[in-house]
């Protein structure tokens, strides 16, 4: 049984491949360790209730909400966050593509995109589809969204274009 | 930001999980059962729900078992919604688990969580009810299997202490004929109006509602009802309608009357494709 202090506890976290010793609350989410307590302030908070995705990470190689994770499950695990890619192909495809307006939910989208890549580099629209309808962008600007994903995309296991365009 | 503090656990047995919970519940710090943890961590942020310890479930192997044993199908748990999908071995719960929250949520909610939250939808409920499964509890008493039916009968009747390890089911149902259709108002991401999963079974049709009541739940008048080829689909639809049990939702995504509005023209959808095949 593994058990923790009630007030706060010493945690070892494996972040964009660094391991980093954080002292929190057996309560604090993931997102609140990030960007309080290492200062990783790329994942962003927004609806703090699961809707948005803006705070978006990769833990072992799915995508998750860091607002659903307490920081103490995520113990054993890899987790990457937006500060852990560089020149990923995906980042490449949203500055092409002018996928972002504000920003403010681009790191969610593109780690959440990255994660799909990664397990279904040949997804087809659907798929695509499927993921993005995770993460909210309130500029509207998903067609461009969109586009760099399957930029990224190789050819296609079924249909790469949605029906009808 | 979660507002007040609460311990952790990670046991890693039933046996050691239930011990635990009687020893902090004789503490007072009112313990809860984790498992995917997000509708813990909403409510605990909104201080709508208050407790002192989290015991997590994820670890306990049974919690996490997936496939067949003999002529059954073992599902834990503690299984993501997506490892499900992916996994695949129930068609029906996989469409129907499919349109619960978002694929990134789904991969932290588990078919425990979605069955066990205090969310009235809870859509993975349906495939059970219409696969007479059985349900693996433990608790003070031991392990216990009883029928989905008595379980989540007009909401979740757990005991004090007890949670949901597994839901056996036998193999046959995942092959059966089968519809799941969810209804939104707004758009293809929006909260869920109506979720209908049906399947046949010996030329009779089996029907499941979420989002008409307060829980999810399978009508044996309904049923016959609907059943009942030889009246007019119009006419059975009727008279199911009437069937209904209250109290009906009333909510902000949909009045009772809108509710039922949608309801006979998914019906029609579904019994239109279930008797066509």
């Amino acid at each position: 049984m593994r058990q923790t202090p009630h007030a706060r506890m010493g945690l070892h976290l494996n972040i964009n491949g660094e391991e980093k010793t954080v002292t929190v609350r057996p309560a604090d989410t993931l997102l609140d360790v990030l960007r309080e307590h290492l200062g990783l302030t790329g994942s962003k908070p927004g609806c703090l209730n699961g809707d948005c995705g803006a705070c978006t990470v990769i833990v072992g190689d799915l995508p998750m909400k860091s607002c659903l994770m307490l920081a103490v499950e995520a113990a054993d695990h890899k987790i990457i966050t937006i500060e852990g890619l560089k020149n990923t192909p995906i980042q490449k495809a949203f500055i092409e593509k002018f996928a972002f307006q504000c920003g403010y939910c681009t790191p969610g989208f593109i780690m959440n995109a990255h994660a799909l890549i990664s397990r279904h580099p040949q997804a087809g629209y659907e798929t695509v589809k499927e993921w993005l309808a995770s993460n909210i962008c309130r500029c509207t600007g998903y067609r461009e969204i969109e586009e760099a994903v399957m930029s990224c995309l190789r050819k296609p296991e079924m249909e790469r274009t949605p029906k009808g365009s | 930001m979660i507002p007040y503090d609460f311990e952790y656990y990670r046991p890693a047995s039933i046996a050691e999980t239930v011990r635990l919970f009687w020893v902090l519940d004789h503490q007072g710090k009112s313990p809860v059962y984790y498992s995917g943890g997000t509708e813990i961590i909403t409510l605990a942020r909104l201080h709508l729900i208050k407790t002192g310890a989290v015991i997590d479930i994820k670890h306990i192997p049974e919690c996490r078992a997936l496939g067949f044993e003999q002529n059954r199908l073992v599902l834990g748990a503690a299984l993501s919604l997506t490892k499900l999908e992916e996994a695949n071995p129930f068609p029906l719960l996989s469409k129907t688990s499919s349109g619960v929250a978002d694929r990134t949520a789904r991969n932290k909610i588990t078919l425990g969580g979605n069955l066990c939250g205090q969310i009235f939808y809870r859509e993975a409920a349906l495939p059970f009810l219409l696969a007479d499964s059985q349900a693996v509890i433990a608790g003070r008493d031991g392990i216990q299997r009883r029928s989905v039916h008595d379980v989540f009968n007009g909401g979740l009747r757990l005991g004090k202490g007890e949670f949901l390890v597994q839901l056996l089911t036998e193999r046959s149902y995942s092959g059966l004929p089968y519809v799941s259709v969810k209804k939104r108002k707004q758009w293809e991401t929006g909260y869920p109006l109506i979720t209908v999963s049906a399947l046949r079974k010996e030329e009779r049709l089996r029907v499941a509602f979420s989002g008409l009541c307060p829980f999810p739940f399978r009508s044996a008048e309904l049923e016959e009802d609907l059943n009942r080829r030889h009246v007019p689909l119009e006419t059975r639809i009727d008279q199911a309608v009437r069937r209904l049990p209250a109290p009906l939702l009333n909510d902000i995504e949909g009045s009772s009357e809108y509710r039922i509005f949608v309801l006979r023209n998914l019906l029609a959808e579904v019994m239109e494709e279930m008797e066509g095949r």
